[in-house]
């Protein structure tokens, strides 16, 4: 087990730099810099205060010299300085906007795994009857659905016809006022719709996932065994059947993560929540490379990590990792 | 029994599923649909017409009018050909490169296999979403650009796959068979590896169209895919949040032409995997 963690973590740091020279490669190549962005929008702009420009933001000099400059930074964990208006530390514009997303992203986790994993199991269990096709069709339309579709409707029926929920943001006007249960009350309300549509985005894959694990388990012999000894079908599956079936699902939770992350996107702009994915949308569109290369390599970083607790609780899990079988 | 061939044979298997052929069903009018779109509708996806703006569905406009006045069914129609384009070359681009690494992997080992794993897992570690953002919004957003990101980005899975195959692969009989009689390495990874590694190939393929196009729809959602006015399902959607609390038509039925759409690719990737599965024969 030592031995083997040892590895994993090791492991990390030629990640961390193949991330790095992803995220510039893929930055650099894409033609078109950020001064050409902000020459064009005041065109009055000289030459020579263009190439002015250019120096001070290190863009003149080779690539691979740039690349050198910003991973020596990144070491120290500083990313540099936004190329937005602000000129702000992009650490610090991240730092605002980590906690949203990560929140959200936590909750939305935790009720699809509440969720995914009974009905997984209801599904194995009820396996060709009524109710595991009625899963498997919401499954199959859970795969199929636009999420940001799914958003627009919801919005359409609950904000706007039914005026039972907020659309946008997180807070109403005036929250700051409320005494803390109202406040609470009111964050909540509007957390249901992106919460509630960000959890049901992944809840098929996963369900789906945990019931060809369950039946994959209970169609071993130890568990013919425990039948045949007369053991109550309840234990078989929720003591005998589960905690196996449960494995493979753990290591769905590492790979689930840049999926959540990488579908902020869509729902913090729909729903103009303040977080990582609004930063990064916005940060694309103004060319705000120091930006953009900082939540890349954060988000790949944040990945990275959820997949090596994924990796490390499986180990954990099973005994065979854990008592080190190399 | 005709069924002799392979391929009859896998059809009969095929169609067992009922569920699997109406998906395909579904797919084959989408392209008639798109390759017949001028005959269909007698309104151009790109006039506007200021006095028809906003309508909701009636006869003379089955799904309504948009915020220009232009007919959404039209522009529905027309955006099935940019979702079956975007859909099978991006495809197509991730299922290239993701055979060619999985190939060299699997058949090659050793370093090779441990250079090209590490970049697969390092490209499994960034948001798919975010990369594809990043590098669209420095281009200029066009369909050629997204169809092409997409495929740079989706070839991980189909890479692993093939790998995988090739590993069980190499060591079989035949494989061993044609290296002692002298067959090149081209020969025995083109002729004799590859044709048997395929099949997982084409049912990832085909979920892949499916995710493709779902990918292409919220790009052009957000502004940064298909560019008006050429019509795409995700952009008609744009305008759909836009006017959200005065034309409901305008999010329901481009949202409906891509769930039918993709569903159906799903449905048939289902049957095509379930058809190639021995354990089910």
């Amino acid at each position: 087990m030592g031995r083997y963690l040892i590895k994993r973590l090791l492991m990390i740091f030629p990640m961390l730099i193949g991330i790095s020279l992803i995220t510039f490669v893929v930055i650099h190549l894409a033609p078109g810099e950020p001064v050409e962005m902000q020459v064009s929008m005041s065109p009055k702009i000289s030459a020579a205060t263009r190439e002015k420009l250019r120096e001070y933001y290190g863009l003149n000099k080779p690539l691979h010299v740039q690349y050198g400059i910003w991973v020596s930074h990144l070491a120290r964990l500083d990313f540099g300085r936004s190329f937005g208006s602000d000129h702000r530390p992009v650490t610090e514009k991240i730092a605002e906007r980590i906690p949203v997303t990560l929140s959200l992203n936590v909750i939305a986790l935790i009720l699809e795994f509440c969720l995914a994993i009974p009905i997984g199991i209801l599904a194995a269990t009820h396996r060709d009857t009524l109710v595991d096709r009625s899963i498997s069709v919401f499954v199959f339309l859970g795969f199929a659905v636009p999420t940001f579709w799914l958003a627009l409707l919801c919005m359409y029926l609950f904000g706007v016809k039914l005026n039972w929920l907020p659309i946008s943001g997180l807070h109403s006007m005036g929250s700051d006022k409320l005494p803390f249960f109202g406040w609470l009350w009111d964050l909540a309300k509007h957390l249901i719709l992106p919460v509630g549509i960000a959890t049901f985005g992944s809840l098929a894959g996963l369900s789906r996932y945990m019931r060809s694990s369950m039946l994959e388990v209970l169609s071993q012999d130890y568990i013919t065994t425990a039948r045949a000894k007369g053991v109550k079908e309840r234990l078989v599956i929720y003591k005998h059947a589960l905690k196996n079936a449960m494995l493979p699902v753990i290591t769905l939770l590492g790979f689930s993560l840049p999926g959540l992350i990488g579908g902020s996107v869509i729902f913090e702009t729909i729903f103009a929540i303040p977080g990582m994915g609004q930063l990064f949308y916005q940060g694309v569109m103004a060319r705000d490379y120091p930006l953009v290369m900082g939540i890349l390599i954060i988000g790949a970083f944040l990945t990275l990590l959820g997949n090596l607790l994924a990796d490390l609780s499986y180990a954990f899990a099973d005994p065979r990792i854990r008592h080190g079988r190399e | 029994m005709r069924s002799s061939t392979p391929f009859m044979q896998f059809w009969m298997r095929f169609k067992e599923n009922r569920f699997s052929v109406a998906g395909l069903a579904v797919i084959a009018v989408l392209f008639l649909i798109s390759f017949a779109a001028p005959l269909l509708t007698q309104y151009r996806p790109e006039t506007i017409n200021a006095w028809h703006v906003l309508l909701p569905p009636s006869s003379a406009h089955w799904f309504g009018t948009d915020e220009l006045g232009r007919d959404v069914l039209t522009r529905i129609i027309y955006g099935a050909r940019v979702s079956l384009k975007v859909g099978f070359v991006a495809v197509g681009i991730s299922v290239a490169i993701g055979v060619v690494v999985g190939l060299l992997s699997g058949f090659y080992g050793g370093w090779t296999d441990s250079i090209l794993m590490r970049l697969v897992d390092i490209m499994l570690c960034f948001p798919t979403f975010f990369l594809i953002l990043a590098v669209i919004a420095m281009l200029e957003p066009s369909i050629n650009y997204i169809m092409m990101i997409i495929g740079l980005t989706s070839w991980t899975g189909v890479a692993r796959l093939v790998r995988a195959e090739v590993l069980s692969l190499k060591s079989r009989d035949f494989v061993l068979a044609a290296r002692v009689l002298g067959a090149s390495d081209a020969r025995i990874i083109f002729r004799h590896i590859l044709p048997n590694a395929l099949s997982p190939v084409l049912v990832s393929a085909t979920l892949g169209v499916a995710g493709a196009i779902l990918t292409e729809s919220a790009l052009s959602f957000l502004g940064i895919g298909v560019q008006p006015p050429t019509p795409s399902w995700g952009n008609i959607l744009t305008s759909g949040k836009d006017y959200i609390e005065f034309a409901w038509w305008l999010s329901l039925y481009p949202g409906l032409a891509i769930l039918v759409t993709v569903l159906s690719y799903n449905l048939v990737g289902e049957g095509i995997r379930d058809a190639l599965d021995p354990r089910r024969r």
